[in-house]
């Protein structure tokens, strides 16, 4: 798999109130275990519309670990947790400055 | 209709199978509903924990449709038991059943985009389908606009619009799949297979393109979901509220139910001696007013209990809190390697595991939901409260200590500490050593925020309502009996010195046990009581007044209390309170994870690791005791 660019973080890392589109959703990049093969977790992703060219915004997270995170995903919310997060890489929006 | 038209188009009449296929929370089971009415039938698919829902709809030509619910799903590449349950009846290959007719899949119209990729995997399947656009009225009121006819035309299937909850749109929809029928659309050759990654996200441009084309963004999105969800996901303000809606819920549990478990018992009770008053003394009205009508009152006992606790889990699931109770938990219960959605099982459990452990059925997750209801039980139920309440009453000193606690009331309260701790530490051990590889991804839908409809909660829990009994009928009643059974006979001799009970299997058993019993402290006695206490864990206390014959144990505990203060060492005592921390013996639960789980093994597995872990931690605390000199 190629490199991705700099820029570009993973949704894992974003934090409330950040937003960005998906440049894409890799598989496995790390060994981590998510009880599940890296493609399958990929493929469970894009089902839920995590695919490239949508819009994510993190709009939650949990008390303990700031995991979960809610997110808006174009137009719903989904939930998930920071480590299956990990290999959707977003380009960043640049803050707004008015708001 | 006569026999002459019956021949001449014999297929034509004939039921029509539909299935109902669409994402979780789309309205799919409100629709159902709205089409069945109270037509329905709950089972299990065979082999599977999966609940089959089925119903009957008459289409306005008189036509006679059979309507299969299935599980909601965002995609037919299957996941979860449920899954494969959709993916198997779409595909007709579903052991036991026969393939549908014609598929509805259902979309919430103001959430199409996952429904439209559904709906091309749904198309490559092959069969007939109407597209139901559910929800319209909030579509409409958002200012959304579909075009229909394009979309339709696209997607290569008729599209109806439908609100379920106001039973709009029922009629086109029966006639559109009667349409369907007469125009002699068959199914055509199946081309799904299993997408890879590419072919998913093939299937989201052509989706993301439906959605361009022949959908115009709402002019008024909903924003009331945004703004709800900044306080009820609130890292702080979330946590409390989420606290605070629990403390209600278990509080409306205990209380209100009170009354009506009261009035359950007394009606059983008056039936009871109705009965008794006219049928001769003897064996016959033994069976009936101590097995049968007791056995049926423990059981329509818990009813109460259920339904208010399948009320307020109806509401918040049509609400929409559930997924963000989930969200809330999830952290904090997965530290013990439990789903999010595991807490309203085990908090449910409290009152009562059989509710708690119907209550798991929100998880979806096969192995998250077995290691739920393997660890419901350990939670303290309220039947547990009149035995500590004895046993504490006849052996811990009220006296305060620390200037303001109450030792009993400190006791107690350690007592539902070890339950919840204990049920942590289980399905830590279960999780971290058994299930090792089994952390499955956590991905939920936030769904919109709706106003419950009331017929529909109605519907929902009276459904819940006649399930239980159904179940707890054909398991639990049978069970009561055996249990009856064993503590009558053999009968005891005309000159019997000893309380009857002594001489049945239920005695016979009690004493051939009791040197198992011995290490940790139990008299003959004790064990003796145990046994009848598998119908109800709160009948050890009648059982208990049984042998040691005291009158009306249940009305007096006081008077149980001092006999058995005088019996048993305080060592015995406490013994006795940490075997019923866990007290594996409830007839009732056993029978409902049987139920759930649809296998024998499981409910052993259960057994086994409670009675296990009982006659540990009894026999560490008498030991304990002992040394202390309390022996």
């Amino acid at each position: 798999m190629t490199d991705l660019p700099a820029d570009l973080r993973s949704l894992s890392t974003v934090k409330p109130g950040e937003r960005g589109v998906i440049i894409e959703v890799r598989r496995e990049l790390h060994a981590q275990d998510h009880g599940v093969d890296p493609e399958e977790l990929e493929r469970r992703l894009l089902e839920f519309g995590f695919v490239e060219g949508a819009h994510v915004e993190v709009l939650h997270e949990g008390a303990v670990g700031h995991d979960p995170i809610a997110v808006r995903l174009d137009d719903m919310r989904v939930a998930l947790r920071r480590r299956d997060a990990g290999q959707i890489w977003l380009r960043m929006d640049a803050p707004e400055t008015v708001r | 209709m006569s026999e002459a038209v019956l021949q001449a188009s014999p297929a034509a009449e004939r039921t029509v199978r539909v299935a109902l296929v669409g994402n979780p929370n789309s309205g799919k089971t409100a629709l159902f509903n709205a089409l069945t009415g109270a037509r329905q039938k709950v089972a299990n698919y065979a082999g599977v924990t999966v609940e089959r829902k089925e119903g009957a709809a008459i289409a306005a030509s008189g036509r006679h449709l059979a309507i299969l619910d299935l599980p909601g799903t965002y995609s037919l590449r299957a996941r979860s038991p449920d899954e494969v349950v959709t993916r198997d009846a779409v595909l007709g290959r579903l052991d036991g059943e026969v393939e549908p007719d014609v598929l509805i899949c259902v979309a919430d119209a103001t959430n199409l985009r996952l429904v439209l990729r559904l709906a091309l995997e749904l198309k490559a399947v092959g069969r007939p389908m109407v597209l139901a656009m559910n929800m319209y009225d909030i579509a409409q009121r958002q200012g959304l606009r579909i075009d229909l006819d394009g979309l339709s035309r696209d997607l290569g299937c008729p599209i109806v619009t439908t609100v379920a909850t106001r039973r709009r749109g029922l009629e086109d929809l029966t006639a559109k799949v009667e349409e369907l029928i007469e125009a002699g659309h068959v199914s055509v050759a199946n081309t799904w297979r299993e997408p890879d990654a590419t072919e998913i996200r093939a299937a989201h441009r052509e989706a993301q393109r439906l959605l361009k084309a022949y959908v115009r963004p709402p002019e008024h999105p909903d924003t009331l979901t945004g703004r709800i969800d900044s306080v009820l996901l609130h890292p702080i303000a979330g946590l409390a509220i989420l606290l605070v809606l629990l403390f209600v819920m278990f509080q409306a549990v205990f209380t209100w139910a009170g009354p009506a478990q009261d009035a359950i018992d007394a009606g059983v009770a008056a039936l009871g001696s109705a009965l008794s008053a006219i049928l001769p003394d003897g064996l016959l009205k033994s069976l009936v007013v101590d097995g049968i009508i007791a056995g049926v009152g423990s059981v329509l006992v818990f009813l109460p209990q259920i339904l208010i606790l399948f009320l307020f889990i109806i509401l918040l699931e049509d609400f929409g809190y559930m997924a963000r109770a989930a969200f809330l938990m999830d952290r904090i219960m997965g530290g013990a390697g439990l789903h999010g959605r595991a807490f309203i099982p085990l908090l449910s459990s409290f009152a009562c595991a059989i509710p708690g452990i119907m209550a798991a059925r929100v998880i979806d997750n096969k192995r998250d939901r077995l290691t739920t209801i393997l660890v419901a039980p350990l939670m303290t139920c309220s039947a547990r409260i009149p035995v500590y309440t004895l046993i504490i009453g006849a052996f811990i000193p009220d006296r305060t200590v620390g200037g303001v606690l109450n030792l009993q009331g400190l006791v107690m309260f350690g007592l539902y500490a070890s339950g919840i701790f204990s049920a942590l530490a289980v399905s830590f051990v279960i999780r971290h050593v058994f299930w090792r590889s089994a952390v499955e991804p956590f991905l939920m839908e936030l769904p919109t925020y709706k106003l419950p409809d009331p017929k529909n909660v109605i519907h929902n829990l009276l459904l819940r309502a006649k399930i239980f009994l159904n179940r707890a009928g054909r398991i639990i009643m049978p069970l009561m009996v055996l249990v009856w059974v064993l503590s009558t006979f053999p009968r005891a001799p005309a000159n019997a010195t000893q309380p009857a009970i002594d001489y049945s299997f239920a005695g016979m058993i009690g004493h051939a046990l009791q040197p198992l019993f011995a290490p940790i402290g139990f008299n003959w006695q004790m064990v003796v009581a145990l046994i009848p206490g598998f119908a109800a864990r709160e009948v050890a206390v009648a059982a208990l007044g049984t042998v040691y014959a005291v009158a009306d144990a249940d009305a007096a505990p006081g008077t149980l209390g001092t006999v058995l203060a005088g019996h048993w060492s305080l060592a015995t005592g406490l013994s006795f309170l940490a075997w019923y921390v866990f007290a594996p013996q409830c007839v009732a639960t056993l029978g409902v994870v049987k139920r759930e789980t649809n296998s024998w093994l499981w409910m052993w597995v259960m057994f086994g690791y409670m009675t296990a872990l009982a006659y540990l931690s009894s026999l560490a605390i008498y030991h304990l005791a002992v040394s202390l000199g309390w022996g």
